[in-house]
């Protein structure tokens, strides 16, 4: 696996990882949002960006789809700062459908850095949050929505064991 | 949220993650997801993260007897999703709140997941330049 660190604070998580590809392909992954879609949501819930403005002030819009073909709540992005290829500050969090902040928690702020090692790429994320409750938004903007429908799924093989 | 973290982590395990998560799981998994193996259960779990509810309303929601109710929160309760307290004449029941353990689980899940997404972003990197950009 290409991940080399993590460092977990106190209200921040840190994930540092080391791709054998230059900085410019990693950071299409976070520009394009055909790539993006690809890698954000996990094959179970792939992620769907309706709107990528990648640019300051900007916005992305994006739902998850369930197992079963649901649609989960929106979700944006705010983009604070875009330095391209090796810096991105983003805010992101539940939204409505024109990415305004829905729901009574705050922003999540996001950071990531890229630079050039000597064998391609380093990427560090870095994602605040500002309580468990924040971090509970985090899970669920990755991907527990739909996660109460994945479990009825698993109902026949838990029977079996039960 | 314990039971959340747990499955979701088991989930991710699942998807892409190694053994490593996997060990950690253990029986408390196999408690868990027996636990939430029924629909009411799932619900009543639902409810009480949502927020705590004393064991009269909670019954009233279902189509089924105090005491099957009151079965369905012990084995939650068992499970460690739940906790039952007393308050004046009333039972009520809440989510299990260990900020502690609850903090670190998230942090484990979270960890999970970026360490999903990067193993996706390796896979998109790897591939031929140029390959898999269009749909």
């Amino acid at each position: 696996m290409p991940v080399t660190d993590t460092t977990r604070e106190a209200d921040a998580f840190t994930v540092v990882a080391e791709f054998p590809a230059p900085v410019e392909r990693v950071w299409e992954l976070w520009a394009d949002p055909r790539k993006l879609e690809r890698w954000w949501g996990p094959p179970e819930y792939p992620a769907t960006f309706v709107r990528h403005d990648f640019t300051v002030p900007g916005k992305s819009i994006y739902y998850m789809t369930s197992p079963e073909g649901e649609q989960t709540d929106y979700a944006a992005w705010g983009f604070i700062e875009i330095e391209a290829p090796t810096r991105l500050e983003v805010d992101n969090g539940f939204s409505d459908a024109d990415g305004n902040p829905a729901g009574e928690l705050g922003w999540n702020r996001f950071s990531v850095r890229i630079e050039p090692t000597g064998a391609g790429a380093r990427m560090t994320v870095r994602a605040g949050f500002g309580s468990p409750e924040h971090l509970e938004q985090l899970l669920g903007l990755g991907m527990l929505e739909g996660f109460l429908a994945a479990l009825t799924q698993t109902d026949a093989i838990l029977a079996e064991g039960a | 949220m314990v039971g959340w973290g747990v499955m979701c982590n088991q989930m991710v395990a699942n998807v892409d993650a190694g053994a490593e998560v996997e060990a950690e799981i253990g029986a408390e998994i196999d408690r868990i997801f027996h636990a939430l193996a029924d629909r009411t259960r799932r619900d009543i779990v639902r409810r009480v993260i949502e927020r705590e509810q004393n064991v009269t309303d909670l019954a009233g929601r279902y189509a089924m007897s105090f005491a099957a109710v009151q079965k369905h929160v012990a084995v939650l309760e068992r499970s460690g999703l739940v906790v039952k307290r007393r308050q004046g004449r009333e039972q009520v029941v809440g989510p299990v709140v260990d900020t502690i353990g609850r903090v670190r689980r998230l942090l484990d899940e979270y960890e999970t997941l970026w360490r999903g997404r990067i193993g996706r972003m390796d896979a998109i990197l790897g591939e031929a330049e140029g390959a898999q950009t269009e749909r």
